[in-house]
Formats: structure tokens, sequence, C-alpha cells
């Protein structure tokens, strides 16, 4: 099993479309740091310019903690469409090369193929996490330094002490690398369906965006069937932001406010990892290749 | 010792019978030439010994295991190449025999890998990415893919698709010294019955996915009939007489030219016949080649 994993990796690796999302990627974050290291203090005082005058801010509110929050919420929206590009071409890329046919000769059966592509896809997804917190975190860290982070959420203003922030943003990293690998999960689903490869990753983006519209739609009838959708826990990485406090109002260090809201989404995004990875091996292993 | 048994196969896709009932053998160490017209079932059959698609119903034993129960371990035995050579765009020659080599839980040695690509004539191109491959090449490359883990069962799909007449022969002297000096057993498919006639000790011939003769090639050309074409000054008053005389029964279809297939006691009358209608002989050959058998037991078929 191993050395099939290997080589869809050789085979990742080699791929010339492998890159761009590690481009995109790099290009996105290095324009939003350039932009806020030359214009970032005008930036910041818009942010706070409506608790300005009932908050005295002591510090530096623009550093590479917050950079970091920023980046993740503007790109892991946009990181699932680049896992896409790989994960829902998987099984349907090689069967419209034909090469599919050649790999299902192999004294390997189906499943395990399925299998291998899909930990495959996962490690590349995981890469594409890890290069995107190195950017976006530890390049943010290195370039803007490292204070308390201040956060404004809808109605209220969360305030982490320095020393307490670095292992949130690791849990963060984590959870939301369950989502992305609910995204190539889903993205292999859809590959396991299709001879091509722009359909799948066409309807892996479509669902993405289909599920999300109604994950964020107050309607009543969606409010039934939201707790079961993926996209609504993919973006609960950011409970890891919101902090429990004393009865003074006092932050309480190393905690979280609900906890048991993460360990929930994680539940639901690996139930539906298993659910698309189970489909897709059931409909490759039923399926007649002909391409 | 049967290496490929098959039994009462069938595969239907909705309410196409692809593959009707179809039984043959494949031996120890034979070339085994498989033919039919496009769309008979050739592919589909070939399929269905690979796995790749389930049968309706019949059963598949190579090497004396059935398919569907011990594909893994057939599978390490087995090499194979499919209709076209499909291959990764952005992978060179060697890295696909690298590749494969390690796909096959063999241990293969880079120089089985490097005489494998010398066996397909791609040695001096050993290093290029197969984007840069003409349609030739990549039948080579995906030749030597089906033999670089040195499997003693080798199915090849119309493997001289895309060859010139040089590489054509070149895979056939191959497929020969496969099966002579290396004792594999091959199945071959291919368009092309002249290939098939030279190389293959058995034939089997399907048609609209039923199997229409087989036997040895030796001696699959029935000898009691013969197939033969007649060329007059005046083929249309020619067809008109025979089609309301008692050879017409022995007419075969044919867009060019008459065709008979003929006991061959008959032929001297047939000649008497259109001698005594008047109309002036150009030529009555037989012609005997497997094309113009698998030509004529198509058209009885049809």
């Amino acid at each position: 099993m191993w050395s099939i994993i290997q080589i869809e990796l050789y085979k990742i690796y080699k791929r010339p479309r492998t890159y761009i999302a590690f481009g995109a990627i790099a290009a996105l974050i290095w324009v939003i740091q350039m932009g806020l290291k030359i214009d970032g203090e005008a930036y910041a005082a818009f942010l706070m310019k409506d608790i300005n005058n009932t908050l005295i801010v002591d510090g530096k509110v623009l550093n590479g903690y917050l950079i970091c929050y920023i980046l993740l919420q503007l790109l892991l929206v946009h990181v699932p469409l680049l896992v896409a590009l790989i994960a829902a071409d998987m099984l349907s890329g090689e069967a419209n090369l034909g090469t599919l046919r050649l790999l299902f000769t192999t004294p390997y059966s189906r499943t395990q193929w399925v299998l291998a592509k899909f930990i495959a896809a996962s490690i590349y997804t995981i890469l594409l996490l890890i290069w995107l917190a190195a950017l976006a975190l530890f390049l943010s860290m290195y370039i803007f330094g490292t204070d308390d982070l201040f956060l404004m959420k809808s109605n209220y203003v969360v305030l982490i002490e320095t020393q307490d922030v670095f292992w949130r943003y690791v849990g963060a990293f984590v959870f939301a690398s369950f989502s992305l690998l609910t995204v190539t999960a889903l993205g292999f689903l859809m590959s396991s369906l299709a001879n091509n490869s722009i359909g799948p990753i066409v309807a892996t983006i479509s669902a993405i965006v289909f599920f999300t519209i109604l994950s964020t739609l107050n309607i009543p009838l969606f409010n039934v069937v939201k707790p079961y959708l993926f996209t609504t826990h993919m973006n609960n990485w950011k409970e890891f932001f919101d902090i429990q406090v004393t009865e003074n109002n006092e932050a309480i260090s190393g905690s979280i406010l609900n906890i048991q809201k993460i360990k929930t989404s994680l539940l639901v995004l690996s139930i539906h990892i298993f659910l698309f990875v189970g489909a897709s091996v059931w409909i490759m292993k039923k399926k007649d290749v002909l391409s | 010792m049967s290496i490929i048994k098959v039994g009462s196969l069938c595969k239907n896709f909705g309410n196409l019978e692809a593959v009707k009932d179809l039984s043959f053998e494949v031996n120890e160490g034979e070339i085994f030439g498989f033919l039919g017209q496009n769309g008979s079932g050739k592919s589909t059959t070939i399929r269905m010994l690979l796995s790749l698609i389930h049968p309706t119903s019949g059963h598949i034993e190579i090497f004396g295991q059935d398919i569907i129960a011990h594909r893994n371990n057939i599978a390490k035995k087995m090499g194979a190449i499919i209709e076209r050579p499909d291959l990764y765009p952005y992978l060179t020659a060697k890295e696909h025999l690298q590749l494969f080599a390690k796909l096959s839980q063999k241990k293969i040695t880079v120089s089985q890998i490097e005489h494998t690509l010398q066996q397909v004539g791609l040695s001096n191109r050993a290093s290029d990415k197969t984007q840069t491959f003409s349609l030739g090449m990549k039948q080579r490359l995906g030749i030597a893919i089906a033999l670089v883990h040195q499997p003693e069962l080798v199915i090849l799909d119309e493997p001289t698709n895309g060859l010139d007449p040089q590489g054509i022969a070149d895979i056939r002297h191959l497929i020969k010294d496969l099966a002579q000096k290396e004792g594999k057993t091959i199945l071959v498919s291919s368009h092309l019955l002249t290939e098939i006639e030279q190389m293959a000790h058995q034939i089997l011939i399907i048609h609209q996915g039923k199997k229409i003769a087989l036997g040895p090639t030796a001696t699959l050309l029935d000898p009691a009939k013969s197939l033969m074409k007649l060329m007059t000054a005046n083929d249309l008053l020619a067809k008109e007489k025979i089609t309301a005389s008692e050879f017409a029964a022995y007419v075969l279809d044919r867009e060019e030219g008459i065709y008979f297939s003929i006991p061959t006691e008959k032929i001297a009358a047939l000649h008497q016949f259109i001698v005594t209608a008047g109309i002036p002989i150009v030529s009555l050959e037989s012609k005997r080649s497997l094309e113009d058998y698998f030509l004529q037991i198509t058209s009885q078929s049809n």
C-alpha cells in the first residue's frame, strides 16, 4: 500500500498543476502582507475608529498574529477551491488520460488504489496548509512582530495575551486540516463519478458554494439541515479565538469559550470524510473502466 | 496447459449485448490471435480478462485461478496494453517503466528496465517526456510497460496501432521472440489480419459479440471451401446471371467485386457457367489469406 501512495505522491510532485495552488497562496499572502506593511496603520485606525472613544489600546495592534487571523479569514474560504483542483482530478484525470486502466491492471485492488489516491491527495492538502501556515503565521510574525491579539467580533472584542495565542493557531490549523480534508473527500467523490477533469472540479466548487449559501442564509427551512452540512462547520476554526471570561470580564488564559462546538464540528467533518471516501470506493469498485 | 480459460462469457451494456456466450482457451506458450471488426466485442472481452469491466455472466480463469477471486495474484504474472497507449505526459519513458516496475511487486533491476527499452527500440529516448512522443513511440512504450515486469502472460490489444511498416515488423518479431525464446503466452488482437496470420498459432474470430471461428491458424482456412474472386468484362451482367443461377447461394455480399464462398469441386462448373453465359472472364482467382477468410466468414454471419 505504501508503495502506491509513494507513486501517487510522485505523480502529484511531477505534475505542473500541483504548484498552482502553492503559487496562488504565496502571491495572495505576499500582496496582503505588503499592503498591510505599507498602509497597515491606517487600516488599523479604520478598524478601531468605533471603539477608540471607549477603549485605550496600548501596544502593537497590527502584529503578526492579527495579520495571520486576517489572512486566514480571507484564504480559508478560497483554499478549498485550490484543493479541489487536485483532489477532484485524482480519479477522473486518470480516467480522462486513460492511465486508470493501466493502474487497475496492476496487482493492487481498486479499494487500495482509491485509498492510496485519497491519502496522497490528503498529504498534498496538508502540505498546502503547512505552506499557508508558514507564510501566513511565521512570515507575518517575522515581518510584523508579535503582541497581544486584539479581535473585534460582531458585538464584543476579544483580547488574547501574546503567550496565549500561538497554540490557538496550532489548533486552528489542525481544525482547518479537517475542513480541507472534507473538501478533498468531496472532490474525490465527484472525481469517482466522472471521466473528465473539468466536470468534477467545477462540481466540487459548485457544491461548496451551494452549501455555503445554505449554511449562511438564516431561513427556517435551511436551519433544519444546517447542522448536518459540512460547510456550516468548516469555519469553526475561529472558535479557538473566543475565550472564556471571569465574572469581572477578565480573559481566562488557555480557555476556549465553546469547545463543544469545535468537537461537534470535528465529528461532523470526520463523518463527511468517511462517507465521501466510502462512497468513492464503492463507486469505483462497481465501475466498468471503459475510457 | 490452459493459461486462459473463458466459459460462457457475456457482457451487456443496457440492452446491448456486447459479448454473447463466448468460450475459448489459450494454451501455454502460444500466440493467440484475436480477430474481429470494430465493435465486435474484442476490447470488451480483453477488458473482462483484465478485470476492468465486470462480466454480466460466465467465468474467466487465468493460471487456473478465478479472475474475480484471485485478481491481484493473476495481475502479478500478467502484462497488458489496452487499445491505445495511455501515458503520463509529464513523465519520461524511463520514469514510466520505473513506476510500473515498482507496481509489479517484483524486483526489477535498472538493467532490466534498460533491456525492455532496448527491446522496443526506445533506448535513445529514455529520458524524454512522453508528451514529445509520436503515437508510434507511445505504442512502443505501452508495450514496454506491459513487458517490464517479465510477465508470463501478455495481453496486447491492437499493439501495432500507429506504427509504421518497420515498426509493425519489429513488434511482430518481438512478439514471436517473446513466445519462442522466453516461453511467454501472448494474446494479441489486431485489425491487421495479415499480422495475426503471420504470428498466431491459434485464432479466434468474433463478430457482433459472438464466436464465429476458433482454431489453429494452419487449419482454420476450410480446405473444403474456397473463397473466389471473379472479375469479368461486364460485372453487372455477370451478377445478374449468377443471381438467377444455382450459384447465387455462394455469392458473398461485398461492395466491390464478385466473391464466392464455394465448395472447391464446384469451381469448374462456375467457370463453365460464366463462359456459357457469354461473359468474358478477366480472372477467377482463389483468395485464401486470413483476411479473405475473415471477410468471408463475417459476411456469412451477417
